[in-house]
């Protein structure tokens, strides 16, 4: 085990924290924290992220579960989306008197 | 990509205003004062709860304890928003801890202040608020995305630290003549350090220069302090108290106050450790540290426990 490893072995893993504010709305990520499992992860979600009544429903997610898209790729990663502006409903021309489409 | 054109990357998209993530490529120098920037902030959170909880339980009403203790409750909820940005840089939150702890990291030196009479809840609230605000707002813009939106919520909940500070004063001062002394004296007191708070003057503030260009700083510190000094001085007119400045004036030509000079020694003697609290902040937080140890280890072998139950159960 590293030294680092040693030093830290008892510090509580991180957790990413999503906050669907309202019903109807989708969750959000708002931050993250330091919880010994989930359910302290939610509850200190609770305090920390909560206390002006932002959320009507909580997610946690350890953070070494997540997995995410290197920023050092977006160039070809969003790549194919760029020439096809054809996906846009303003692509198409059409006549003014044209009404409710 | 060289490391060439990486810079060059970073470069542009400060340029344009494009926030930097954490997962981006950013010079090694822009990390390590970020890190440096981001935890003083949250150190000062975090230390800054304790002149105030020291007058939670002495609170003159059910109400004013109720309030103090929200905002106390928040400023542990602000350095928690920012420890997490800072870890993003790739420092532990127990390396930031122990920086605290063993003195290598700074903290705001406004905390190293005793908070001797109940009028110094409404100066802190009024002043100390009002000064952090100013120069928080700003770093709603900042150029590392994790910061700005943790200063972003930080700054929501900070408009109410300040106006129940402001409400105490204004209460004390159209009190009794015993009152109304009481917050003269704690304007007396916090006056100065608080405009200390914003740093030292721009000639003598190495850093400025490369933090503006990094866009992790928007103004300058004497910018910031100008500007707080203006709307400060015309709220203590409301209050009907007295800046304790005998040079202070209006100056038509600038459009701003002019304003006396600053003890520097004093703001170097604190933050060298000098203050009058110094020892005392710093051997609170290390012994909660210390203290709460247990608790820790306990949670952690109780997940532990459960780990293990559940998967004897799965088998």
């Amino acid at each position: 085990m590293s030294q680092q490893e040693t030093e830290h072995k008892s510090e509580w893993p991180l957790w990413e924290v999503f906050i669907r504010s309202k019903a109807g709305l989708d969750h959000k990520h708002v931050g993250s924290l330091h919880a010994a499992d989930a359910q302290m992860a939610i509850e200190n979600a609770r305090d920390v992220y909560t206390r002006r009544m932002e959320g009507v429903s909580i997610w946690v997610v350890e953070s070494k579960y997540l997995h995410t898209s290197d920023p050092d790729e977006s160039a070809s990663m969003y790549e194919p989306a760029n020439d096809k502006i054809y996906r846009h409903p303003t692509f198409y021309n059409l006549p003014d008197e044209l009404k409710h489409m | 990509m060289t490391v060439h054109s990486f810079e060059e990357n970073f470069e542009e998209k400060l340029e344009k205003d494009i926030a930097i993530e954490p997962r981006d490529w950013m010079p090694d120098t822009y990390r390590k004062t970020l890190i440096r920037q981001i935890s003083q902030h949250a150190h000062s959170e975090i230390v800054g709860m304790l002149p105030e909880g020291n007058w939670i339980t002495r609170a003159p009403s059910l109400r004013r304890k109720a309030v103090l203790l929200a905002k106390v409750q928040d400023e542990a909820g602000h350095g928690l928003y920012l420890y997490s940005a800072a870890e993003t840089l790739g420092i532990s939150r127990d390396e930031l801890y122990d920086q605290l702890h063993s003195g290598k990291a700074k903290y705001s030196s406004i905390f190293n202040y005793p908070t001797l009479t109940w009028a110094d809840m409404g100066a802190i609230g009024w002043l100390v608020d009002g000064a952090a605000i100013m120069n928080q707002v700003p770093l709603c813009r900042t150029s590392y995305g994790p910061y700005a939106r943790a200063m972003v919520r930080v700054c929501k909940e900070e408009s109410f630290h300040q106006r129940q500070g402001f409400e105490i004063m204004l209460t004390l001062s159209k009190g009794t003549a015993v009152q109304k002394k009481m917050a003269q004296d704690a304007l007396n007191r916090w006056w100065w350090p608080s405009i200390m708070m914003f740093g030292p003057p721009d000639d003598n503030s190495p850093h400025t220069e490369q933090s503006m260009h990094w866009k992790i700083k928007r103004f300058t510190n004497d910018e910031l302090r100008q500007k707080f000094i203006d709307v400060t001085v015309e709220q203590a007119k409301i209050l009907g108290l007295s800046v304790p400045d005998a040079d202070l004036k209006w100056n038509e030509a600038r459009g701003h106050y002019d304003y006396g000079k600053i003890d520097w020694d004093e703001f170097w003697n604190v933050v060298k450790g000098n203050g009058p609290c110094n020892k005392e902040r710093l051997e609170t937080r290390r012994k909660a540290w210390e203290g709460g140890e247990w608790v820790r280890e306990a949670a952690a072998a109780y997940s532990e426990k459960r780990k293990q139950r559940s998967r004897q159960e799965a088998a």
